[in-house]
């Protein structure tokens, strides 16, 4: 059972009730507020864990004397009580300031601002194409439930499902990249969006990589939500009217399957970052999560932290707007905002 | 009517969800594969004893096939076949353990919120929530960072970034069940809230904990794959499946597949091993569970 299924299981429950629609949007977006404010405590702690002593030896170095630490420590306020620390920090925060680089002797929030637009790009490339090949195959597979087809589908989603994607990828790079030499191993440099872009051949096997495990979850979903859908009542009248089954499917049976996977999408953010620290150092793509595995080998907490500070914001934003998008597309909640 | 079918009718649930389970192909091949890579990781080393802490750089990647060495050795000489078991005891045993450690600690948290329910529920929740915003990679990466690799230590490392789903899970019939009656009526007898918890609300969701347990244990083999991948894995001498794949993706393009399919087909098949297992068991259990 994965995090996007156990939210979806939570969210079923949560599913608002007719004309509590606002108060229940205002609820929800505090409930992201605390989570948000959670999430800044556990970097915090994570911070304290790593550098009981702040960070004035990662900075100056094994050499630096005792002196000059302490003087470090007065500067920047890591003399101070803990919690003081803390309030600091969230003033910071809601400056927009993620504090500096120890390594990359810039500030991180520009860091991350260069690497984080390359690293949604190729997301978002992955996203696209991946939900272009699952949900039809998901559907494809409920309509010839327990045929051989869906029975070698589902036995495919469930092998990709369980494999490491580095070793996907390494595959892919093997039989594409070396033997038929078809693509670039290496996936494309460059400081900007349009540098990454400019090189589409560099792209294909990370986009594959990416989306394969995509394919696997999604496809999963849209099957059973599919599948659900099917025995209802209203595929049976309509069938009954004499409406042919590929009009049911079309008309009615995709249009709600779809609303729980898109609502989805919100939830899959963290796993779907989670994922692209791995697609970016197999590939050496210069986005956000090369930055991370990177910063992590030079132990350059301040950049760890902003980039787990910013997804955790995505995460939330993209968990609310899931939810309100689930909200909308229920039609009981949308007659009453009419 | 015959016996045959008296007998059938006079199945207990227990024996019929047995044969549920014992029905479904893949749940058998599930088991049958966790079986044989315990007896292969755990009893091979003894059939095929190899030096797996001393380097022999005399015969560094040997082919398969060499003598003495049916799956060639590594760049560093050690010899594949030996180091797949002991990468594979390390795999399996994190797995295994860091699997548990998750159930437990999900069970319980999400037991007590959702019993305690109020205040004390919504910022439990919220905890939970916050730790499913930040990806489990880039917390073990931090986490690995930070401390030494060990194995008590990665056991502990994946268990606290992999408890927040069955806390969920967990939570939700935590909800349902107190108010039920056997559990309002141990209250009124003046039974105690942790009665309540360990011996009532615990023991109903077993359903769900054993079948998200084993879906916990396939993620964390992964997991420790990862980890390893992203280069803050266990040191040398001391490997696993993870490591063994990504020490052989430098050489790649020398063509010593034997450093990487081996270790990566071990990993998928134990994966896919225990995924099905826990398909079976949702079967067995008749839970909501992985959608299928």
């Amino acid at each position: 059972m994965s995090v996007v299924e156990a939210a979806q299981s939570a969210q079923k429950k949560e599913r608002p009730g007719g004309g509590r629609f606002w108060w229940y949007l205002l609820r929800r977006v505090g409930q992201g507020g605390i989570v948000i404010l959670i999430v800044t405590l556990i970097v915090f702690a994570l911070l304290h864990l790593a550098m009981p002593n702040g960070p004035a030896a990662g900075i100056l170095g094994m050499q630096a004397s005792q002196e000059q630490i302490e003087a470090f420590n007065r500067e920047n306020g890591f003399d101070l009580p803990l919690w003081q620390q803390y309030f600091n920090f969230l003033g910071q925060l809601l400056q927009g300031d993620l504090g500096d680089s120890f390594k990359l002797n810039r500030p991180v929030a520009d860091a991350i601002g260069q690497r984080l637009p390359k690293t949604l790009i190729l997301a978002l490339i992955s996203m696209l194409i991946a939900l272009a090949i699952a949900i039809p195959m998901g559907i494809f597979q409920a309509v010839r439930r327990g045929k051989a087809a869906d029975y070698i589908l589902t036995t495919w989603n469930f092998i990709v499902y369980s494999t490491p994607s580095f070793f996907l990828g390494l595959i892919l790079v093997i039989v594409f990249a070396q033997w038929l030499r078809l693509v670039p191993a290496q996936a494309p440099q460059g400081e900007t969006v349009g540098d990454v872009l400019a090189n589409p051949a560099g792209l294909v096997l990370p986009v594959l990589t990416a989306a394969a495990g995509i394919i696997a979850t999604f496809s999963r979903y849209m099957r059973s939500a599919t599948i659900d859908n099917l025995s209802e009542d209203y595929v049976r009248t309509a069938r009954a009217k004499g409406t042919s089954v590929s009009v049911v499917i079309t008309r009615h049976v995709v249009r709600n399957s779809l609303t729980p996977v898109i609502a989805m999408l919100g939830y899959y953010l963290p796993v779907m970052f989670g994922g692209m620290i791995v697609v970016e150092s197999l590939f050496n793509y210069p986005g956000m999560g090369l930055l991370f595995w990177t910063s992590a080998q030079t132990s350059d907490y301040p950049v760890l932290l902003g980039c787990i500070l910013v997804i955790a914001l995505a995460t939330v934003i993209g968990s609310l707007l899931a939810d309100i998008i689930q909200a909308l597309l229920d039609p009981r909640t949308r007659e009453e905002l009419s | 009517m015959s016996t045959t079918t008296i007998l059938t009718r006079t199945l207990t649930p227990r024996q019929r969800g047995m044969r549920r389970f014992l029905q479904n192909k893949l749940a058998v091949f599930g088991i049958v594969t966790i079986a044989l890579f315990v007896l292969f990781c755990f009893v091979g080393p003894l059939i095929h004893p190899t030096d797996q802490i001393h380097t022999d750089l005399r015969s560094t990647m040997l082919p398969p096939g060499s003598p003495g060495h049916p799956l060639g050795t590594d760049d560093v000489g050690y010899d594949v076949l030996g180091r797949l078991m002991m990468g594979g005891q390390i795999s399996i045993l994190i797995g295994l353990a860091a699997g548990i450690l998750a159930t437990v600690i999900g069970t319980l948290w999400g037991a007590i919120a959702g019993y305690v329910g109020g205040v004390v529920d919504t910022v439990m929740m919220r905890v939970v929530d916050a730790g499913i915003a930040i990806p489990a990679t880039f917390l073990l990466l931090i986490l690995s960072a930070i401390l030494r690799p060990s194995v008590p230590l990665m056991i502990c490392v994946i268990g606290l970034v992999s408890w927040l789903v069955p806390a969920r899970l967990v939570r939700a019939e935590s909800i349902s069940l107190k108010s039920r009656e056997y559990v309002l009526a141990l209250r009124a007898m003046g039974g105690t809230h942790s009665r309540a918890v360990l011996k009532h609300i615990v023991p109903n969701t077993v359903g769900t904990i054993v079948v998200n347990a084993t879906f916990q244990v396939a993620d964390a083999i992964l997991l420790v794959a990862y980890i390893s991948f992203l280069g803050m894995g266990l040191q040398k001498p001391a490997t696993d499946w993870g490591a063994m794949l990504t020490s052989g993706i430098t050489y790649t393009y020398a063509g010593a597949w034997w450093l990487i399919f081996p270790a990566g087909f071990c990993i998928v098949l134990t994966v896919c091993a225990f995924n099905s297992i826990g398909d079976g068991l949702r079967d067995f259990f008749d839970v909501k569970g992985r959608a299928a």
